[in-house]
């Protein structure tokens, strides 16, 4: 259950936008290093926020749709969402408490 | 205080440097914890492909950093993830404050890196991960049929162009002079690419786009004449400078702000040492940050012994002081 769950461009309006708690997306590809040492950290938040906020992941390889929709052009981007709006947006590397910010921010 | 955790050496900087460091002061038995404040590796976790450490033919920076970072854990060593504030010698020893609390250390190994420069143009900043990149490694692949600038004419430069080419229909590599700083292997490939052009003597003036990057404005430096290009990308890598500013006043730098290191790569302060990017007259390779590291490291351990354990004047002194 609290563990970030990978979503396509089809799922993204039901999954991300639809969603009633807050959602964490990291956009992500398997060819970038810097977005390996991201996912564990959002594994972590994952299971720290548990039933609070929602964890996705979106390759921008295979989901080039939603990756140009949001104007992507550097990953690791982590973004947050609250009711089917962007409220933030993270671009390259970021320590785990700037993430928590992010999320805490999208809570308040 | 009651948060002071203790260690005999501290390593600021998880590059090859560092964990190179923190390999032999693990397998040294000596406790070691390294502090990394983003992505273990530096600057070659950015890089595809490293191709001229000895004894690897091919690896990807990113996971030859991984497995330094494995070996030197498989011996002890510790990893922090937090930013260091500042650092000060206190009662002989070293204290380094961080964002996740205080450090008390017996050494402690500065390799805390070099960051690239940036252009300092009007659009760069507000257009970062918008267009304007410091790692095509990261980026190009977002840039697929599309045109590029790559800025510069040095290694990194050459090598990112070279990447860029995979995805992008045309790179431009725009250069302030009129040749490569470049390694002679990588100026050959750069001239047999077709997709790869070069603008000499141009300096970027000014990156313009809304939303992202649209065009840049050049300038070639011979002529004066001012020139605007389409462009979807602008990769820049025009050298670097050390992460040293928060050292302040604490350590003698050079004018690039280089620490100060004799041959055993230590500084003129007891105990502090630096190693690889941060210190001047570093080569910045891998390679030889990993030989800086290991430096530091023993010279480090051999103070440990001198100072804190053993009476003065035994062998391991002189390895020290060098």
């Amino acid at each position: 259950m609290a563990k970030p769950e990978e979503v396509t461009d089809n799922e993204w309006d039901t999954e991300v936008l639809g969603s009633d708690k807050p959602v964490l997306v990291d956009f992500w590809a398997p060819w970038c290093g810097p977005c390996r040492m991201v996912a564990p950290l959002v594994d972590e938040l994952a299971v720290e926020y548990d039933g609070k906020v929602k964890f996705v992941k979106l390759n921008t390889d295979d989901n080039v749709q939603t990756a140009s929709r949001y104007g992507i052009r550097s990953i690791p981007t982590i973004m947050v969402f609250k009711g089917g709006q962007a409220v933030d947006q993270l671009i390259g590397f970021r320590p785990k408490n700037q993430l928590k910010q992010s999320l805490e921010k999208a809570l308040s | 205080m009651a948060d002071n955790r203790e260690y005999d050496i501290v390593i600021i900087g998880g590059g090859p440097a560092g964990l190179a460091a923190g390999l032999y002061g693990a397998r040294g038995r000596r406790k070691t914890v390294l502090i990394e404040k983003g992505v273990v590796g530096g600057q070659i976790a950015l890089t595809e492909l490293v191709e001229n450490y000895p004894g690897i033919p091919q690896v990807n920076g990113f996971d030859l950093a991984q497995t330094m970072l494995q070996q030197a854990e498989s011996y002890g060593m510790e990893t922090e993830y937090t930013e260091v504030r500042s650092l000060a010698q206190r009662d002989g020893k070293w204290l380094v404050e961080t964002e996740a609390g205080d450090f008390l250390a017996k050494a402690v190994i500065l390799t805390a890196g070099a960051e690239y420069n940036k252009l300092g143009v009007p659009g760069e900043e507000r257009l970062t991960g918008k267009g304007v990149s410091y790692c095509a490694t990261c980026d190009a692949a977002f840039f697929k049929d599309q045109e590029a600038v790559v800025v510069g004419g040095g290694d990194a430069a050459v090598e990112e162009g070279l990447f860029t080419t995979r995805y992008v229909s045309k790179a431009t590599l725009v250069h302030r002079r009129d040749e490569l700083r470049a390694s002679a292997i990588l100026q050959e490939r750069a001239f047999a690419d077709p997709k790869l052009t070069f603008a000499w003597n141009t300096v970027v003036t000014e990156i313009v786009g809304d939303e992202q990057v649209q065009s840049v404005r050049l300038k070639n430096v011979a002529t004066g004449e001012e020139t605007s290009m389409d462009v979807s990308a602008v990769f820049i890598f025009i050298g670097q400078h050390p992460n040293t500013d928060f050292l302040g006043e604490l350590v003698p730098k050079d004018p690039g702000g280089h620490i100060v290191v004799d041959e055993w790569m230590a500084t003129p302060l007891p105990g502090l040492y630096a190693a690889g990017d941060v210190r001047q007259n570093s080569a910045r390779q891998v390679a030889s940050s990993v030989g800086d590291g290991v430096t530091a490291a023993i010279a480090a351990d051999h103070y440990v012994s001198a100072k804190f354990h053993e009476s003065a004047g035994q062998k391991a002194e002189t390895a020290a002081t060098g």
